[in-house]
């Protein structure tokens, strides 16, 4: 299982990718997608909604069950991942390029871990 | 109450099995693979499963097909030993106890297996009802049972005996693996060709460790629960508490060929005859927008409530999401176009006939 340094981290397990442009983007994490197994579909909002930090924005859906994605940022939905559409397993085979948003005019955040702490947390899971 | 250990626990953990709780047994939802892999592995090659949850019960004494014929809505008067025959077992108001298979054994002996999560009700259903030549025993922790299934099931299994049950839905009492005796039944819960073992739990290791090494060669991989449930559904085959409930008929849940009405007397009898042209059944659903459609969904016809869905999932062979729903009888049960809400949203799907897969034989 992997934790990338340049990302951080929420307690619900996804991960947030700070632009230095104040752009964000946003997906889940490698022990999500393990602990969710298999995905098969992904229910992301529009361009232009608006997310909230610690709300649900978009839903996965695996074999098992639907989880619910909570948005570690409050903003605009900039741009949404199409490729997860037609490519759903790629959560499970790449979850940190398998980003879900990418969301601007950021206006708040989630408590966010680093890389070591989310590690250490995931260990206590 | 905590989760009983079935006798491969063990294994599971040292092949990567993650554990869940189902029907009062700790057992593997999935193993490293994915569900998707162990699907694929059962419709293409072979799985292997720990179904050591399910609960066995004996009814034995000359009065043993009576009792049967009262207790279920299948009839058993004509069956020859090794036979398995499949059955509801209703109330008196219809509604379903449970669904189980009968085998029999000999004349006055009968071996039934129930579902886990139903055992210690349906023993303590059955075990009111006994009769003085009808005796009932719960006999589950004296069996584990490990099914393996999939079209490789037969090659595999011949490697390791010279006698197997050549029709499906048949059994041999004295049946053995390797060395291990067992009950070896040709019957399963997936769709495909395969077989069920009953065996001794302190002989249940040896077993899967036995049928794991014989069948690498032909692909088959260890499944869990996940897999099981895609399987099912796959297949169309009912699982009790989504398509058959205490108050789900099986004639509504579509097993009318189970439900032999013509047998003078048997309980819940005079409630489905009353009810014999149910207003609500079965039907497949399609799931035509993107998404996953789950049980306990609303469906919608021109916007009016018309049923709810009783289970549903991605069906990795199929390739696409699928459901079961009992919906109002008039429903067209092919090409009817239906909405389903699933958490707010509308996807659009259509009726199908059942079964959305049926192996080639």
């Amino acid at each position: 299982m992997t934790f990338p340094k340049n990302l951080m981290y929420t307690k619900t397990h996804e991960w947030v990718l700070l632009n230095d442009d104040g752009t964000a983007l946003v997906g889940i994490t490698d022990y999500a997608q393990d602990q969710l197994g298999d995905l098969v579909f992904v229910n992301l909002p529009e361009p232009g909604d608006t997310v909230t930090a610690g709300e649900s924005f978009a839903d996965v859906e695996s074999v098992k069950a639907v989880s619910d994605v909570l948005s570690p940022v409050t903003g605009e939905v900039a741009e949404i991942n199409e490729v997860l559409a037609d490519e759903p397993q790629r959560m499970n085979q790449e979850p940190y390029e398998s980003w879900f948003i990418k969301v601007r005019e950021i206006t708040d955040r989630a408590e966010l871990m680093d890389a070591d702490a989310y590690q250490a947390f995931v260990a206590t899971c | 109450m905590d989760a009983k250990k079935t006798p491969l626990y063990d294994v599971h953990t040292a092949s990567g099995g993650k554990m869940v709780e189902f029907g009062g047994y700790c057992l593997p939802v999935q193993y490293e693979t994915g569900v998707i892999r162990e699907h694929m592995a059962v419709r293409t090659a072979c799985g292997l499963f720990d179904v050591s949850h399910m609960g066995e019960i004996l009814v034995e004494g000359a009065g043993a097909v009576r009792y049967l014929n009262r207790l279920l809505t299948n009839d058993y008067t004509v069956m020859r030993v090794g036979q398995a025959r499949y059955s509801p077992m209703c109330r008196e108001d219809g509604g379903t106890v449970d669904d189980l298979i009968v085998y029999k054994i000999q004349d006055d002996r009968y071996f039934v297996v129930v579902n886990a999560s139903n055992k210690d009700k349906d023993f303590a259903w059955m075990k009111e009802r006994e009769t003085e030549d009808a005796l009932v025993t719960d006999v589950s922790d004296q069996y584990a049972q490990i099914a393996l299934q999939g079209p490789k099931a037969e090659t595999i299994l011949r490697r390791l005996t010279d006698r197997i049950p050549e029709k499906n839905y048949t059994a041999l009492f004295d049946g053995r693996v390797g060395e291990i005796p067992c009950i070896l039944s040709r019957t399963g819960y997936t769709g495909e060709d395969g077989f069920e073992i009953y065996l001794a739990p302190e002989k249940a290791a040896d077993m899967w460790a036995l049928l794991m090494e014989t069948g690498k060669e032909d692909g088959l991989i260890p499944c869990g629960l996940g897999a099981r449930d895609t399987l099912r559904l796959e297949a169309s085959m009912p699982l009790y508490g989504h398509e058959l409930s205490d108050t789900i008929t099986p004639l509504e849940a579509g097993l009318t060929a189970f439900v032999k009405l013509e047998k003078p007397d048997f309980i819940g009898r005079e409630a489905l005859l009353a009810h014999a042209t149910p207003e609500r059944r079965r039907v497949g659903l399609k799931v035509v927008s993107r998404g996953i459609v789950r049980e306990h969904q609303e469906v919608y016809l021109d916007g009016q409530p018309v049923g709810v869905t009783t289970s549903g999932t991605h069906c990795p062979y199929l390739g696409g999401a699928y459901a079961m729903a009992l919906v109002r009888a008039d429903i067209p049960a092919q090409g009817a176009r239906v909405e389903v809400d699933v958490r707010g949203r509308r996807l659009e799907a259509e009726t199908i006939a059942l079964p959305f897969y049926k192996r080639n034989r």
